[in-house]
């Protein structure tokens, strides 16, 4: 399945952001909701099971000057394995310009067994800019291995690189699980916070308690803030036994007024 | 040109750019109690390689083939850019810095016309991936030969640390180098071929725990491993 | 080869050393006196550090860098001392390999002498310290300008005999807790007489720094050293770098 989808908002004379462009077709359909502020929140809604392995999905998103959006998915996706040696793809390519503010914040990809699925997201930001972007992974269903998948994430600020990461898991990865990259976890995924108004926080890190003794699988998972080069943005990143374990790690607590996530 | 005594000098561990004092974020993962044994070391260095070593080996590979480039000193910086975008760990960028420093002292003191004045960083020093790129150009190395020395380095300083910090049978972890050859090789081919694309689209492998587990080694009080 | 300033065209040629006035009095010293201070776990290294601190507290802006495992702790021991500013302190991690990181791979070492000129500007000493050794441990002449090794009583007085590298080519050997020797059994004349015999003409301390808090004649000797070392950056360039392979650069 072919699919692509396409969001354009600006601001109207009195600073309020509409959409100028808002259509998709399935399974990805765009629905916007009633948002506040002023923004926008779009609601990216899944018109069918998947990906499957075979699917090439893409969402174009353009941030106007001033506009502020907010992108959410209804439901997790699950990549799901389809035609034999066939990939699946969703691609994201979004734009935010000086002013603007772009919220991307899906629910969690699940990488199920025998799926092969790439998320490849280009995020470019001007100068003046302000992007939430989080990314989350769930390695398989419950009690399940998962497929292989790849989440890349590139993000430019200003037209220099600001994140450039790339997390590959499943059968095809080697060391993956390991104690090098995900220690067992289930569960990791990244958090960006890219503000002007809001100088990068200081690194942090939570090793999520007990070590001693403890297997590797029963760890309630670890998270570190990390101011990116040149200070503009800050990047956690954490590992987590479950979905919900990993979206607490991955909700901004920073002194001041936080973004909302909602 | 004949490179096969070049190649293994600097692949060799004696080369004197402090990785001795480097547990490629080994003492970490053991203090986890992530890495207990044999077969949990295996397991790292395989991940790291994957991770880190794939990426170092691409950096390298990128920075020799800047080398003879008209504008080496842009695409040095480009180069630079993108590094410091694929290491979002400020506790790695810093230690990248560091050994990139130890390898340029050794560098400008065995060929001292080497281009390494080139090289961004400023007072932080340069990347260690560029640093070794130059180098092995100025050692006459191939694109390939320069990505293997420097994948190999990734693997056996951290295994040469698991000896240490593990108390492991240095007969078992030579082997388990051994079976990691080949996966060695197959990474700096990919990496030598990837440098051919444009900085932007070099591989950019995470790997959550080597963030997580540097910056909590920094905030050590006692550290027998500088990383 | 010149150092890179006697490449400025600036610099008239006139005088036999150029860039050197020899009716100016004498420059300070290029770069400081390097003393790397080496031996056995417990002979008291850190202690003649502390001691050479206090001794050139108010004379030489002095820097230490350690090998050794280096806490707050320690840091905090020297500063309620008096001893030495922590800002002054640099710790080298050697990743269990305390020789290696004084000897084979001095570059974190190298780098940790530079950070405390950046840091706290120039300065006349930087004392090294080794982690704990045993006999066969020295520093490289590529770290150090000087080296001192210390061994003790305690150790038995027929360590100067045994020898080893560190006893018997440093430039001063310092045979410390002298205070110890009746309660340990140690002879001293046995191991001056055996010190004499390995180090021929180089000189041995015997010293108690519980006596002798600030251990005066290892401080003379480096003070010696020091006026050598300033006359002899004054009258001479660094030496050139080692022939190399000049390889063309870019060859892919």
């Amino acid at each position: 399945m072919r699919a692509a989808a396409r969001l354009v908002a600006r601001t109207d004379g009195r600073g309020r952001t509409v959409l100028a462009e808002l259509r998709g077709e399935p399974p990805l359909l765009l629905r916007q909701v009633p948002g506040r502020d002023g923004g926008v929140t779009v609601y990216v809604v899944g018109g069918a099971a998947g990906p499957l392995a075979g699917d090439d999905l893409r969402l174009d998103v353009e941030v106007g000057r001033g506009a502020v959006v907010r992108v959410h998915t209804v439901a997790a996706s699950v990549a799901l394995p389809g035609r034999p040696g066939a990939v699946s793809r969703m691609r994201v390519r979004a734009s935010v310009a000086e002013g603007a503010s772009l919220h991307w914040l899906p629910e969690q990809l699940v990488a199920a067994t025998g799926c092969a699925h790439l998320a490849d997201s280009r995020v470019m930001v001007a100068d003046g800019g302000t992007l939430l972007w989080r990314d989350e992974l769930i390695c398989g269903r419950y009690g399940e291995q998962p497929g292989d998948v790849v989440v890349r994430t590139t993000v430019d600020h200003a037209g220099r690189p600001l994140l450039r990461q790339s997390l590959a898991v499943g059968p095809d990865v080697p060391g993956w699980s390991g104690p090098a990259v995900l220690g067992g976890a289930p569960a990791t995924g990244s958090l960006l916070l890219l503000d002007p108004a809001r100088p990068a926080a200081p690194p942090e890190v939570d090793l999520g308690g007990p070590v001693a003794g403890t297997a590797s699988r029963e760890r309630p998972g670890a998270v570190a803030r990390l101011p990116l080069a040149g200070d503009a943005a800050t990047l956690w990143t954490a590992t987590a036994p479950d979905a919900d374990t990993l979206r607490q790690h991955l909700t901004p607590r920073l002194p001041g007024p936080v973004p909302a996530p909602t | 040109m004949p490179t096969s005594s070049m190649l293994l000098l600097l692949a060799d561990g004696r080369f004197p750019a402090g990785a001795h004092a480097h547990s490629g974020g080994l003492e970490a993962a053991v203090a986890a109690g992530r890495v207990t044994d044999l077969g949990t070391l295996g397991e790292f260095l395989r991940g790291r390689l994957a991770t880190a070593g794939l990426v170092g080996a691409a950096f390298a590979a990128a920075a020799h083939r800047a080398v003879p480039t008209a504008d080496r000193a842009a695409e040095l910086g480009r180069l630079d850019a993108e590094l410091d975008a694929r290491t979002a760990a400020p506790a790695l960028r810093t230690v990248s810095r560091r050994q990139g420093r130890a390898l340029l002292r050794a560098g400008r003191a065995i060929w001292p016309y080497a281009p390494f004045g080139d090289l961004p960083g400023g007072a932080a020093g340069p990347h260690q991936p560029l640093v070794f790129g130059l180098l092995a150009a100025a050692a006459g190395l191939s694109r390939t030969e320069t990505a293997l020395a420097a994948a190999h380095g990734t693997v056996t300083g951290a295994a040469s640390a698991g000896v240490r910090l593990l108390g492991l049978d240095p007969y078992h972890v030579q082997a388990l180098l051994i079976a990691l050859a080949g996966a060695c090789d197959t990474t700096a081919a990919d990496a030598a071929r990837a440098a051919d694309g444009p900085p932007e689209e070099l591989p950019a492998a995470a790997a959550p725990l080597a963030d997580i587990h540097a910056e909590a080694h920094v905030t050590w009080e006692v550290r027998l491993f500088a990383s | 080869m010149r150092p890179e300033t006697a490449h400025d065209e600036s610099v008239p040629h006139t005088h036999p050393e150029p860039g050197v006035d020899p009716h100016a009095p004498l420059p300070p010293a290029a770069r400081a006196l390097r003393v790397g201070i080496g031996g056995p776990v417990g002979s008291g290294k850190t202690a003649l550090v502390a001691a050479l601190c206090r001794a050139f507290a108010d004379e030489l802006r002095l820097g230490v860098v350690t090998n050794d495992i280096y806490t707050t702790e320690d840091a905090d021991f020297l500063r309620r001392a008096g001893v030495l500013d922590p800002a002054r302190i640099r710790a080298v991690e050697t990743g269990c390999c305390p020789h290696t990181a004084i000897r084979d791979d001095i570059g974190a070492n190298l780098d940790a002498v530079d950070d405390l000129a950046d840091t706290v500007g120039p300065l006349d000493l930087v004392l090294v310290e080794s982690g704990g050794d045993n006999l066969t441990a020295t520093f490289s002449r590529g770290l150090v300008d000087r080296q001192i090794f210390v061994v003790d009583v305690a150790g038995g007085d027929k360590v100067p005999r045994k020898g080893g590298p560190g006893v018997t080519a440093a430039d001063l050997l310092v045979v410390n807790k002298t205070d110890l020797a009746p309660m340990v059994g140690a002879d001293l004349s046995v191991m001056d007489r055996d010190a004499r015999a390995r180090r021929g003409d180089l000189p041995t301390v015997f010293l108690s720094i519980t006596q002798d808090p600030l251990a005066h004649r290892v401080a003379e000797w480096i003070r010696h050293e020091l006026a050598h070392h300033r006359t002899a950056v004054a009258a001479a360039p660094p030496a050139a770098l080692p022939p190399s392979v000049a390889v063309p650069t870019g060859s892919a």
